[in-house]
């Protein structure tokens, strides 16, 4: 099962490379991963996405623990939450594509933040599987280049991950 | 407030810290810690032959005494020459500190001079790392490498210090932090209450209970609080090769260790048991053999400090996570203001049933007129030593031996390397023991192969008179190769023999030490006893042992706890 596993990591050089060396270690699965800074500078907020059996994402989260510089965890995906991932995909838009692309847009809520004669930079966030509809529904063909984020998520409600 | 360079910060931090001894071996990256460590006379430094062997003393150091062990090398090569006896004291969750020097923090990326980047090729084998960014932080850092090294789960800490951070023209305000803040670490000091209620209550009602200790309880300085235990409760006890010493073996109640080469009984009992209390243990693949087929009908009670040790592979009934001195101490007034008592009658049924497979295995092992065997050798030192040594040992038969034929009554005096399965590990651990232990008996027992990875250390034996007494059961294989070739590559034995031994004797000799060579059956007892009289000389014993010899009980592998070869042609 598919698993968001959401980190508070000490911020300090070093910090993110025993996260990564971690999964590769013990031969964990890294879909996605994502981090910056957050309003405590230092603290760096960690997202990882992650599959596995319930007993391997349960050591897991054990050995994160383990990590001298991880301050705290948790696994949204246990509770209600809210995911959401950022994707710029640049279309080959020449023709008529181009207002079928702008209809597809809208439809995702996406916007166009960039335009050529030829080309169409589209800006598109939400969960992950919104995003990978929204490929699927151009088609792979006049896809020219996707940049995604991975995926950030937050507890739902009044549940927060905080010193 | 004292002004001192980093290089004399990080001395003094180290004899703030009760720093006795230090294990090492200098250059260029170190030179100012060397020159500070030069310049007083309160920390004193071993200077090994190879780096690999300065974390083995510091770890059989450890081992032995329970407090943390501590290194000193150079970067590049000094540093990556440490990496085999850390990631050894790493699997064996052994506390230990090794500073290593690293090039100056200004050249570091630029591929210089014996640059490495020890803190990336240290990290997955160290329980922690730190690297020092400004000299001011050395006593900050030194305190914490301790701190974390020696509590929770102990192990190895690396402390990357580039050459700059030590330099002897900058001096900063020096003072000794008393206390540690961490603020992500936290290890558990107790077990939960109602975790241990209900674990108590469930081995009351067991019938066909064991208990099976791990190193934990060694490492967690609980085998007083587990005896007391296991006696008043009455029950089986068995133990891992980590756990050995843990219970005395030579109790009644003590079944010996499980697993791979663990006796009959314990196995059998392990499989057997409607309930196992697992205490500081890992279930390693070493003592489970097929995890699927482990115990069928055993609920498991699990305490260990560490949580992601418990359910890692086998699941827990009921998971405790704490220090294991803490949760038997309340688990044993539990029992004791308890009103139920153990089921006598089960617990004596359950009592002859373990004694029937005591009586019918029994460690026996073949003898021979005139071929000196193994194992007779061990129980030979155990005599001659009135079971009363430290024990180190290498990795393949001769540590199986060792561990199956020395009764060890006492913790921390079997040293070995269990979980990496370190070969040249016996040697210098068993010098880290002797330097602190002059009036003890030290022995390592080792095999022709593992002793000549790490056999230049006779010279560091001689430069500090470390007077040890090698006892090299002499097969001219690497022994537990052969043995599965001999299983399960129908005797192919590809490089498992060892062509153009060295004389160990007059090796021994070169280096300042005696040798002796034992190869009649009737010169065994005189000359173990002259080797053993010669009390400050380093004896090195060869011993010609058979050829041929196995090791059993052996599992049978991808069988289940109870699924074992006795001897070369018997199976169960």
């Amino acid at each position: 099962m598919r698993r968001i596993i959401s980190v508070l990591l000490e911020n300090e050089p070093g910090a993110l490379s025993r996260v990564v060396g971690l999964f590769s270690q013990r031969n964990y699965n890294i879909e996605t991963l994502t981090v910056a800074p957050t309003e405590d500078e230092t603290l760096s907020r960690l997202t990882v996405t992650t599959t596995g059996p319930d007993r391997v994402i349960e050591q897991i989260t054990k050995q994160l623990n383990k990590l001298v510089e991880v301050v705290k965890l948790v696994d949204l995906t246990e509770g209600p939450h809210i995911e959401r991932e950022l994707m710029l995909i640049k279309l080959k838009a020449t023709g008529s594509q181009r207002a079928e692309i702008k209809r597809t847009v809208d439809i995702f809520r996406g916007q166009i933040v960039d335009v050529t004669s030829s080309v169409y930079t589209v800006q598109l966030a939400g969960a992950s599987d919104k995003l990978d509809g929204f490929v699927q529904a151009i088609g792979t063909s006049g896809v020219l280049e996707v940049v995604r984020s991975g995926v950030s998520g937050i507890a739902r409600g009044e549940k927060v991950l905080s010193l | 407030m004292e002004l001192l360079s980093g290089a004399d910060m990080l001395i003094r931090s180290l004899q703030d810290q009760g720093i006795e001894y230090i294990y090492g071996y200098p250059g260029g990256a170190a030179l100012h810690i060397y020159d500070a460590l030069f310049r007083q006379d309160e920390v004193k430094h071993i200077l090994v032959r190879h780096e690999q062997a300065a974390v083995h003393m510091a770890d059989g150091y450890a081992r032995a005494t329970g407090l943390p062990g501590t290194v000193l090398v150079t970067s590049g090569p000094g540093a990556t020459n440490t990496i085999t006896g850390i990631a050894t004291a790493f699997m064996d969750s052994i506390p230990m500190v090794v500073l290593c020097g690293q090039v100056a923090s200004t050249l570091i990326g630029e591929d210089a001079f014996q640059e490495t980047d020890m803190m990336g090729v240290s990290r997955p084998v160290v329980k922690h790392n730190l690297s020092v960014r400004h000299p001011s932080e050395i006593p900050e850092i030194i305190r914490k490498a301790y701190y974390i090294a020696s509590t929770g789960r102990p192990g190895p800490v690396v402390v990357d210090i580039p050459k700059d951070m030590t330099a002897p023209n900058e001096r900063f305000e020096y003072a000794y932090p008393k206390k540690v803040k961490l603020r992500s670490y936290n290890p558990a000091i107790r077990g939960h209450a109602g975790q241990i209620k209900k674990a108590v209550d469930m081995m009351l009602a067991a019938r066909r209970p064991i208990i099976y200790a791990g190193g934990g309880v060694i490492l967690g300085k609980a085998s007083g609080q587990l005896t007391e235990l296991v006696r008043k409760l009455g029950y089986p006890i068995t133990n891992t090769l980590m756990g050995i010493g843990c219970y005395p073996a030579s109790d009644k109640q003590h079944l010996g260790w499980l697993g791979m080469h663990g006796t009959y009984e314990a196995n059998m009992a392990m499989h057997h048991s409607d309930l196992i209390l697992a205490v500081g243990a890992r279930f390693d693949d070493r003592v489970t053999n097929a995890t699927e087929k482990f115990c069928p009908g055993a609920r498991i009670i699990h305490i260990d400090i560490d949580p992601a040790s418990i359910s890692k592979t086998i699941d827990a009934d009921v998971p405790i996570v704490g220090p294991v001195d803490a949760v038997l101490k309340e688990m044993l007034a539990l029992v004791k203001e308890s009103k139920e008592k153990p089921d006598a009658e089960a617990l004596a049924s359950w009592w002859r049933q373990i004694d029937e497979w005591r009586a019918f295995h029994g460690m026996r092992y073949e003898t021979s007129p005139d071929v000196i065997k193994p194992q007779e050798v061990v129980e030979m030192l155990h005599r001659l030593t009135n079971g009363d040594a430290f024990v180190t040992s290498d990795v393949g038969q001769h540590q199986m031996f060792a561990a199956q034929y020395y009764k060890f009554d006492k913790p921390n005096r079997w040293i070995n390397s269990g979980g990496l399965g370190t070969m040249g590990f016996g040697l210098p651990a068993a010098m880290g023991i002797k330097l602190t232990h002059p009036d003890e008996e030290v022995l390592c027992i080792t095999g022709e192969g593992s002793i000549q990875m790490n056999i230049q250390e006779l010279s560091t034996c001689n430069q500090y008179k470390l007077p040890v007494k090698i006892i090299n059961l002499n097969n001219q294989s690497l022994g537990m190769v052969r043995q599965w070739q001999d299983m399960n590559y129908e005797s192919r034995h590809s490089h498992s023999y060892m062509e153009s031994l060295p004389d160990f004797i007059k090796l021994a000799e070169a280096y300042g030490h005696v040798g002796i060579r034992i190869d009649k059956k009737e010169d065994l007892e005189p000359k173990l006893k002259e080797a053993l009289a010669m009390k400050d000389r380093l004896v090195f014993v060869d011993i010609q042992v058979d050829r041929f010899e196995h090791v059993y009980p052996m599992q049978v592998a991808r069988g289940c706890m109870k699924d074992m070869w006795l001897s070369k042609t018997e199976r169960v």
